[in-house]
């Protein structure tokens, strides 16, 4: 894995691309769970790349939030439509249903509220897709137990006071949140550390010591099935 | 003449039939004074308006015939710049109520034969909006690529989008509001008491009179100038510093620099702006209220646009702060609008939208780009070729 899980210092742009074409690895496993002409919000967009690639590939109508002045100018460089807004607290805003998919790409580590954003993603989309970093990766427990000191791999860099990430959890902590929360989870994707799908269930044990991060599509318990799930399963 | 050149010209509407004002009233036939740039393309989807703010002008690029200066927007609009001319055809049009070329209070009442004065019907936004409108009509202008414009100009694109959508692809509001606040409307009415107590302006018909309230007016402009700025820009460009002395007189002429500064201002202002012009504006811009207007929500303004908007804004401009322009963003996500919004970091004020921000500029270029792909539009290397 390069850079599929850092966030720059101020916590807010991911680097989610090298230009058009080259879409970030974890990137590219979201974009293949969103169905073509799909109405979908990333949030924490960062330059927007990924919004770019759907629109490129699948005509989707996507909007984007990013907290970052850079990003969003990036963004909207791209001919993104982004706002700069935090998710913590403007994904009120948004009316429920407005959208088919929304996304939250390695960033529910860094929210204030984690368990409001995710119910708001599910109240203002059908399905949320969700990447973060997996904490009981191997390599982090590790590190905890040789060294006695907070984990920091490639995939998260910085130092315990310098780091955006303030809600680190395992994959196990992922979906036990979904069972409090009547989330379904639709689909799991465990990624190796070089960003590769690894063959293990996402929400199976062997996943949470072995994959660096996950990607997860997410419904409501209570919401009907729709066309747009079965077509990603 | 190059292509790109401005070319300034002048069209009457509403012969046929006369402009209704918001305020229940008629009037008409309108002269309206405007600018183009460029070439309207065989889709005639390539047209840009551009509206000025409160004492601007149609005079956007170039150089201004009156003044001699370049066009209040010369560092934007052009061949190669952010609005590029060589890919947009551009309008801009002297607001209802000016004095610029479009009929306002400074021009003659055909029924009376006299200026208009205090007798010309009082104006809103919408109106102004109503007659560029009839300007397009004329031009043969079904939809236009963007409507764009900063501080009043900003009203008026907001005016746009809610009373035509279907004219507008894109919308880029900056520095604005949807609603001129209570402090806005302060600061005005303190503009228009000082043009009303100056002796010359004669209840308004001083043009009878051979005079001007320039008094009035000038302080009228400096009071104004102040909230165009920031405390750190007025710090940073004036300080404590004296003009052309080593110590304070002990009297009352412009010791300081910034004192100067204003007073040249505001007596410049009153060599190219006509008082009456002056108060109708403001009080156009005072009325103007978009959420009121549809039924106190906002949002209900944009209900099922398709509109694609840039909301834009500057940190330190307190006389259209952001908190302003997020509104109106919350109101357009609201209704699922397709919006974009920057906060451009500038320590200039509110005058921010009309000076040299890169940041803001590539912003703008960025969106533009985008938005004319969506529409077709040949990118700028094509059509520069």
């Amino acid at each position: 894995m390069t850079d599929a899980a850092s966030l720059d210092a101020d916590g807010s742009v991911n680097g989610t691309g090298s230009g058009n074409g080259e879409l970030r690895f974890d990137l590219r496993i979201i974009a293949d769970m969103v169905t073509p002409g799909a109405r979908v919000l990333d949030v924490g967009c960062g330059d927007g790349a990924l919004l770019q690639y759907l629109a490129q590939t699948k005509s989707v109508d996507g909007r984007g939030i990013e907290l970052s002045m850079a990003g969003v100018r990036a963004a909207v460089r791209r001919g993104v439509s982004v706002i700069q807004g935090n998710a913590d607290t403007d994904l009120v805003d948004y009316p429920a249903g407005a959208f088919d998919y929304a996304i939250l790409s390695q960033t529910i580590q860094a929210m204030q509220r984690p368990r409001d954003v995710l119910d708001q993603l599910l109240r203002v989309a059908r399905y949320a897709i969700v990447s973060f970093p997996n904490f009981g990766f191997w390599k982090a427990r590790w590190h905890l137990v040789s060294t006695g000191r907070m984990p920091m791999t490639t995939g998260l860099p910085d130092e315990w006071w310098a780091t955006p990430n303030i809600h680190f959890c395992t994959i196990k902590d992922f979906v036990d949140l979904t069972r409090q929360m009547d989330i379904r989870i639709d689909r799991g994707v465990a990624l190796n550390e070089n960003g590769s799908v690894n063959r293990l269930s996402a929400t199976g044990p062997w996943a949470n010591l072995l994959s660096a991060q996950a990607v997860f599509l997410l419904t409501r318990v209570d919401g009907a099935q729709t066309d747009a799930g079965a077509a990603v399963r | 003449m190059p292509l790109d050149a401005p070319e300034n010209k002048t069209l009457r509407v509403g012969e046929d039939r006369p402009i209704r004002l918001d305020s229940g009233l008629d009037l008409g036939p309108v002269t309206v004074a405007y600018q183009t740039i460029g070439q309207l393309n065989a889709e005639r989807s390539n047209a840009v308006l551009v509206c000025h703010a409160l004492t601007g002008d149609h005079f956007v690029a170039g150089v201004n015939p009156v003044t001699g200066k370049p066009g209040w927007w010369d560092a934007l609009v052009g061949p190669g710049k952010v609005i590029d001319t060589r890919r947009f055809f551009v309008i801009c049009a002297n607001v209802l109520g000016g004095c610029m070329g479009t009929t306002g209070p400074r021009d003659i009442n055909p029924e009376t034969g006299q200026p208009w004065g205090l007798g010309f019907p009082v104006i809103t936004i919408g109106d102004m909006v109503t007659v560029q409108a009839r300007l397009l009509d004329a031009l043969g202008i079904d939809q236009l690529f963007c409507v764009i414009g900063g501080s009043m100009g900003g009203m008026q694109v907001l005016e746009w989008a809610a009373s035509h959508p279907s004219r507008v692809f894109t919308a880029v509001p900056i520095a604005a509001s949807y609603r001129h606040s209570a402090q806005n409307i302060a600061f005005h009415e303190v503009g228009r008491q000082s043009i009303m107590a100056d002796p010359d302006w004669r209840g308004g018909a001083y043009h009878e009179h051979g005079v001007i309230p320039h008094r009035g007016l000038a302080v009228a402009r400096m009071t104004a100038h102040i909230t165009y700025l920031s405390e750190t820009a007025l710090h940073r460009k004036f300080g404590r510093r004296l003009q052309d002395r080593d110590r304070v007189t002990y009297g009352f002429d412009a010791d300081f620099q910034v004192e100067s500064y204003l007073r040249h201002q505001g007596s410049t202002f009153v060599d190219r702006f006509d008082a009456n012009s002056y108060l109708y504006i403001t009080r156009a811009m005072d009325y103007f209220d978009l959420a009121t207007e549809h039924g106190g929500k906002l949002a209900n303004a944009f209900r099922d646009t398709r509109t694609r908007f840039c909301v834009i804004s500057f940190s330190s401009d307190w006389l259209f702060p952001t908190v302003e322009s997020r509104a109106i963003v919350q109101a357009l996500n609201s209704v699922a609008a397709n919006v974009s919004f920057v906060e451009v970091e500038s320590d200039k004020g509110h005058d921010a939208f009309l000076l040299d921000e890169p940041e803001f500029h590539e912003t703008l270029r960025g969106f533009l780009d985008g938005a004319a792909r969506h529409r077709g539009l040949p990118a700028s290397a094509e059509a520069a070729s």
